[in-house]
């Protein structure tokens, strides 16, 4: 456990000294912060539209839920935005230790694997949650302005899946950058891996019907929905963590591994 | 201290390490000798439990490397080829974070973190990022960092290898200093380090060893016959006829200095006879004006070349 700390600790120093860090909060902020504003002023634009329909033929006003619509984009855009910013999150994990050399430290310092890589995990994880943060404001906003007051189930479940969608995206960002020694190299076939993870979705609707089913199931995004819904869903869950006990074991072999060839 | 049981590292066909045998006593300082690829970071490597072995084994501290590798990192103090360092840290919170991976218990740290600055001679520098230190003192906190949990063994990758030669003065004394309560192995491709610095050297090359011993029996064995070179004044041709009827001398090889008479002698003599006191008097007694009488001593370098290029010889 002290361990643990001890490498947290220190992964999240060496997170923020660098200008990547700020980089990655920036953007995330900006671009999440664009589509907010621009999903919040197309559905009300609809609602009011809607509204002025309904008086001109006459008949009663349809029953919009707008906050509903707003969460449920906001979190479906910030999902995929996430892909873009996970790799920049892990690409340094291991490919910058091996560039350093310090990985000799690490790996002949009595700590575990385990340990190095659950702080390391755990280190992203806290600085993915650190860039999540400052979105928290949307909601606070759409909230006070709402009425009557939108629920604040589907925005708690919307942020659990994104952790969820993190934790499993980032176990395979830190198993790649085991490969590598260049955070380039570890960035650019994050990025590439999670496109294709992105994409297996659309694919799957092109195949038949039982690749389709397996294909639609491994499909991290796919399962994601459900969390924007409002809906915690086991089976969801469950394709989560093992994802993520997937990659961190993956990393596991890796260093393993690694070691045997160096 | 540390044993080393014919201990092999293969990568594909290749053999960096070769059924390398040695033991380390005690508060012993074992230079690791051999041209670069020799397998001397390996073998460093294996010791300190970052590569696993292909055969053989290596206990350190009665534990064995592979077995008990936590037991054994907990005992070792390793600087690698290059300082493991984190630049954005300052050496105060990379210390710290070594000292807790390292496992120095809470209430120890600062006092270990003062001492370990002290030693090296880095106080002061505490709050500096390491990326703002100089190459000699970035190596420095290398070294620091490898004593932060007061191991018992030490291995040094290269330690000065790199620094200005006020640093490598520097750095051979620290280590000097810390003998006796640590057991030191340090690896080198600088012979005057080792002679300087080790009280026993291991000659490394293509992956096994060529000889184990200490610095001074080295250069005397490999000798085979003991060498004096003189100068004396008089007929180059003369002298050395008289001294070839000398007992003991086996060959002289003269050169002349160009100084009016002066002649230059190489004399090779029987090792196992001193025959220095018996030349000096007949040179003189003979008539011949004796201007300069010193006893050779293969360097280290020749040694090292000589065993390195036997090996050669041998393996074609």
């Amino acid at each position: 456990m002290r361990n643990l700390l001890a490498v947290i600790e220190k992964e999240m120093k060496v997170y923020f000294a660098s200008p990547v860090a700020y980089g990655v909060l920036t953007v995330f902020l900006l671009v999440s912060g664009y589509f907010f504003y621009n999903i919040l002023t197309v559905f009300i634009q609809r609602s009011m539209m809607m509204a002025v329909q309904a008086q001109q033929f006459g008949g009663a006003t349809p029953a919009m839920d707008v906050p509903a619509l707003v969460e449920r984009n906001f979190f479906g855009i910030v999902s995929t935005i996430v892909l873009f910013m996970v790799p920049m999150i892990t690409m340094a994990t291991f490919a910058d230790e091996k560039r350093r050399a310090t990985i000799e430290l690490l790996l002949t310092s009595p700590l575990t694997h385990v340990q190095l890589i659950l702080g390391k995990f755990l280190a992203a994880m806290g600085f993915f949650a650190v860039m999540l943060l400052p979105t928290l404001v949307y909601h606070a906003f759409l909230y006070f302005y709402s009425s009557p007051k939108m629920a604040l189930g589907p925005v708690l479940s919307g942020y659990l899946g994104l952790l969820l969608l993190g934790a499993a995206l980032i176990s395979l960002g830190i198993f790649i950058s085991t490969l590598t020694e260049s955070q380039m190299v570890a960035a650019s076939v994050t990025f590439g891996a999670l496109l294709i993870l992105w994409v297996i979705d659309l694919s799957a609707q092109a195949a038949g019907p039982l690749v389709q089913e397996i294909l639609g199931y491994v499909s991290i995004l796919n399962h994601f929905d459900d969390f924007s819904k409002g809906v915690i869903d086991s089976s969801s869950l469950t394709v989560y963590l093992s994802f993520v006990f997937l990659g961190l074991f993956l990393t596991y072999r890796s260093i393993e591994s690694w070691r045997w060839r160096t | 201290m540390i044993e080393v049981d014919r201990l092999t590292k293969r990568y594909g066909n290749l053999k960096a390490v070769d059924e390398v045998s040695f033991q380390v006593e005690k508060g012993e300082i074992l230079g690791f000798l051999g041209p670069n690829g020799a397998g001397k970071t390996t073998t460093m490597r294996i010791l300190t439990c970052f590569l696993p072995a292909t055969e053989g084994t290596a206990r350190v501290a009665g534990y064995d490397v592979f077995e008990d590798a936590m037991e054994v990192k907990r005992r070792i103090g390793y600087l690698p080829e290059h300082p493991p360092l984190y630049d954005e840290m300052t050496v105060d919170g990379y210390l710290k974070f070594v000292a807790r991976i390292k496992g120095v218990a809470p209430e120890d740290r600062k006092r270990r973190l003062q001492e370990v600055k002290e030693t090296v001679r880095i106080e002061g520098y505490g709050r500096k990022l390491i990326k703002h230190l100089s190459k000699g003192f970035k190596q420095r906190v290398g070294l620091a960092q490898a004593l932060i949990h007061d191991p018992e063994v030490l291995i040094l990758d290269e330690p000065t290898v790199g620094l200005d030669p006020n640093q490598i003065k520097e750095v051979r004394e620290l280590i000097k200093s810390l003998s006796g309560n640590h057991t030191i192995i340090l690896s080198t491709h600088i012979l005057p380090e080792v002679s300087m610095t080790c009280q026993r050297v291991v000659i490394i090359s293509d992956g096994k060893i060529v000889a184990v011993d200490t610095p001074e029996n080295l250069t005397r064995q490999q000798q085979g016959a003991a060498h004096i070179y003189m100068e004396a004044s008089g007929s180059d041709v003369a002298v050395q006829r008289h001294l070839q009827q000398i007992e003991g001398v086996l060959s002289v090889v003269s050169r002349p200095l160009g100084e009016g008479e002066v002649s230059s002698f190489r004399i090779e003599t029987e090792l196992k006879q001193d025959v220095r006191g018996r030349i000096a008097r007949s040179v003189i007694e003979g008539g011949f004006e004796l201007l300069e009488f010193r006893s050779l001593q293969l360097s280290l370098e020749e040694v090292f070349t000589q065993l390195t290029t036997q090996e050669e010889v041998r393996s074609q």
